[in-house]
């Protein structure tokens, strides 16, 4: 409705405002608190593809926020990079939202709905606002508005475990988010400037100063906090399991992914490459730290019993995948990393959203009482074996891709040795995974599955077909991978070229 | 019942003093110390101290809970509204200049832009007041409550 | 040696405040002392972004007529952003210890810690 050079900022302000209105039209009644959010995250999608089909043809936009021009003013840059990770955080947001609707009317008491739905949109914004802004205290800024927004929507879970969790993961998540400001502290005192594209000019003759490189070290602890790398990962497992199934969903599909996202641009577009790979070889440490994530995530995850906390400690290995492609820095292993950012929002999203129909209906998260479910709830286990081969990295499915790509970067730079490391991971993947496939569909019906009613039998269509069509997704982006693969390798020259 | 007349009295006395400090703390957010958020906290402030001395029913029939809920609400409309305008007023977010329009470019255009611009930042400075005096406010009623459950 | 002491005391009392705060965050077991912990170290990261915008000579950034140099005013703009953010994060903590103190009857860690896995979600008798 407003002209096109104005998009980067309605991408924020529509969700922000429609944040601030859910509360107050939410007293008329309670779906319209869910309707505001569904119209605010489409606008948003659609603004999102606008951006990045414009970016692809044009080079990058740059926005000028109040007319004032960088470095003194904050600055939004939409480059084949940040639309790529806007378009994907935008899409599973939306289906998600159309997930959620049934879900939290079981998960939230009934007054609190337009509550939980503006805190939804505040998070939504926050993650949004880290993704395209180019100026780096509005970084700090809107990773802590969504870092808020998150810990009140963990604590909205039905036990009171989620109020333990939630608190952990303020406090650890709170050291992190001050190791960032420490860093931007020391960066900003020995530049004197807050511009992301500046500071990537004035530092590379200050990379001996002891400032610069003790700022880099802060911003490497702190963000792999958020991130939850291996082993700053300690808050990831109880979060995920006692939040709510939509909350879950979301944030494992996002809000990592985003931290991610931050990290890459800290290390290749303001600290350029030749610093993070020969001035401080950080991606020696942070190669370690990624196998180590990838072996024992999934080591870990094998011996849990409760789905929900095995699906977390698998996203744990998941994202040493993301660092493991990001460290090895050649053009095919940081495309591999960025698909994978895109790939394993689908496929974790899917497979959180499929626990979260089962505990709508059943309300089971044990992995011992799923035995005979796939009888019960066929469309919803269909979900989960696809999502299931695509973790496991099935060809077809989008996780043989990203793996592909690893695997081709690793040879490339003479790593062979990761090689076995992805295939290992990939069979542990498949034990934990074959393991409840085999319950569900093998098996005769467990004693609590036999004892409920057994009409009504799968999650409401809103529910189930959010999470067919997701996993469907992983196997059409897995055959045509072309289409995301095409902006993933530009956004990887982008940032490996300098 | 002797006891409290002295903070009753003292706090009657002070808090429209307090409150006026504080808007005079709001209004001088661009050109000096001071501004939306210090003013807001200063509001808060004193709600809470009429709370402490009168006790939590008096509070709650002055500040009744649907008003502190919509000032949590206008106050960021405020601010974002402002900024909307200056979109449809053809500049970028948040570029108060934008409403200086045609008279940018007569006579007097120093004057026009430095006053679009003031009045740009006041309005914003008030809407982070609002909000923050109503956030200090909500913060302390739920958090000072006698739960029943 | 000394100059390296002396000269630059803003960075040791920041530093000392931060660790301060940092061990009171991960050694006390009762929530509210760590949420205190938080607090003291958002504030000593506050206090560096304020002593860096000291300039030796220079006077408040108001326009005066006298002045010959002008002390750095954006740290402290940035900073205002940040003790908001400390607040509200405080906030948020608070009102969780509330909501924690209410379900499981105590604030101290290892007896959370012992009564967690308890699927039962309600008050424990000593409550009631």
């Amino acid at each position: 409705m407003i002209s096109a050079e104005n998009l980067p900022i309605l991408v924020i302000i529509i969700p922000l405002i429609s944040a601030i209105i859910t509360p107050l039209v939410g007293r008329i009644h309670r779906s319209i608190g869910w309707l505001v959010a569904l119209l605010a995250t489409s606008l948003s999608f659609a603004y999102s593809l606008a951006l990045i089909r414009s970016v692809m043809e044009n080079g990058p936009i740059s926005y000028w926020l109040g007319g004032w021009e960088p470095p003194w003013g904050i600055e939004y840059v939409v480059t084949p990079f940040n639309g790529l990770v806007l378009c994907v955080v935008s899409f599973i947001t939306i289906v998600i939202t159309l997930y959620a609707r049934k879900s939290i009317e079981q998960d939230v008491s009934e007054s609190k709905i337009p509550f939980f739905y503006s805190l939804y949109l505040l998070f939504f914004t926050g993650l949004m606002g880290i993704v395209i802004t180019g100026d780096i205290f509005n970084l700090y800024v809107f990773i802590e508005i969504s870092a808020l927004s998150g810990y009140a929507l963990v604590a909205m879970g039905r036990e009171r475990d989620a109020l333990i969790a939630s608190y952990n993961y303020l406090i650890l998540g709170t050291i992190g988010a001050s190791f960032i400001v420490l860093g931007i502290g020391y960066l900003y005192m020995v530049t004197g400037t807050l511009n992301m594209a500046d500071l990537s000019a004035r530092l590379p003759e200050l990379y001996d100063s002891t400032t610069v490189r003790s700022a880099f070290a802060f911003f490497m602890v702190g963000l792999s906090l958020k991130l939850a790398l291996f082993p700053f990962h300690i808050w990831l497992p109880n979060v995920y399991t006692h939040s709510p199934s939509t909350v879950s969903a979301l944030m494992a599909a996002t809000s990592t992914k985003v931290s991610a996202y931050v990290l890459l641009r800290l290390m290749f577009t303001v600290y350029r490459p030749e610093f993070v790979l020969t001035v401080v070889p950080v991606t020696k440490i942070l190669l370690v730290l990624a196998a180590l994530a990838i072996i024992i995530g999934s080591v870990i995850a094998l011996a849990q019993t409760n789905i929900k906390r095995m699906l977390a400690y698998s996203s744990v290995g998941q994202i040493g995948y993301i660092i493991l492609g990001a460290s090895i820095a050649n053009q095919a292993s940081m495309t591999g990393s960025l698909m994978h950012i895109f790939n394993h929002a689908l496929m974790k999203g899917s497979l959180f959203m499929v626990v979260g129909a089962m505990v709508y209906r059943t309300g089971i998260v044990n992995i011992e009482d799923m035995r005979g479910m796939g009888k019960k709830m066929p469309f919803a286990m269909a979900a989960f074996t696809i999502g299931a081969l695509s973790m496991i990295g099935f060809p077809f499915t989008v996780g043989f891709v990203s793996k592909w790509y690893l695997a081709v970067g690793a040879l490339k730079a003479d790593m062979w040795y990761f090689i076995p490391i992805i295939l290992l991971s990939s069979l542990l993947t498949a034990v934990y995974f074959w393991r409840i496939v085999e319950a569900i569909y093998f098996r005769e019906k467990s004693e609590k599955l036999a004892g409920l009613p057994s009409e009504p039998a799968e999650a409401p269509f809103g529910m189930t077909a959010t999470t067919l069509f997701l996993s469907l997704l992983c196997i059409v982006f897995g055959i045509a991978a072309f289409i995301p693969t095409k902006v993933a390798a530009a956004a990887a020259k982008l940032l490996l070229g300098g | 019942m002797k006891e409290h007349i002295v903070i009753r009295t003292v706090s009657r006395l002070l808090i429209p003093f307090i409150q006026l400090f504080a808007l005079y703390v709001i209004a001088h957010g661009d050109i000096s110390p001071g501004g939306g958020f210090q003013g807001g906290v200063i509001i808060g402030a004193s709600v809470i101290l009429y709370v402490i001395s009168f006790g939590m029913e008096d509070g709650r029939r002055r500040v009744s809970e649907s008003i502190s809920d919509f000032m949590n609400s206008a106050g960021v409309f405020l601010f974002a509204g402002i900024g909307v305008l200056c979109i449809l007023a053809g500049g970028a977010y948040l570029e108060y200049t934008a409403f200086a329009g045609k008279a940018a470019h007569g006579e007097h255009a120093e004057h026009a832009l430095h006053l679009a611009s003031h009045l740009g930042i006041y309005g914003i400075e008030i809407g982070v007041g609002i909000t923050v005096a109503a956030v200090m406010m909500t913060i302390f009623f739920e958090t000072a409550r006698h739960e029943d459950d | 040696m000394i100059e390296l002491i002396i000269g630059k005391y803003n960075y040791w009392i920041y530093i000392a405040l931060m660790m301060i705060g940092f061990y009171a965050m991960i050694a006390k077991e009762n929530l509210i002392k760590k949420i205190i912990g938080m607090n003291i170290f958002q504030t000593a990261v506050i206090l560096f972004y304020i002593s860096m915008s000291k300039v030796r000579g220079g006077t408040a950034p108001i326009e005066w007529e006298h002045a010959v140099r002008y002390e750095n005013p954006l740290p402290h703009v940035l900073m205002l952003t940040a003790i908001v953010v400390s607040v509200s994060t405080t906030a948020v903590a608070l009102a969780l210890v509330i909501r924690i103190y209410k379900a499981f009857g105590s604030i101290e860690e290892d007896k959370i810690l012992e009564m967690k896995g308890d699927r039962t979600g309600k008050t424990p008798e000593s409550v009631l």
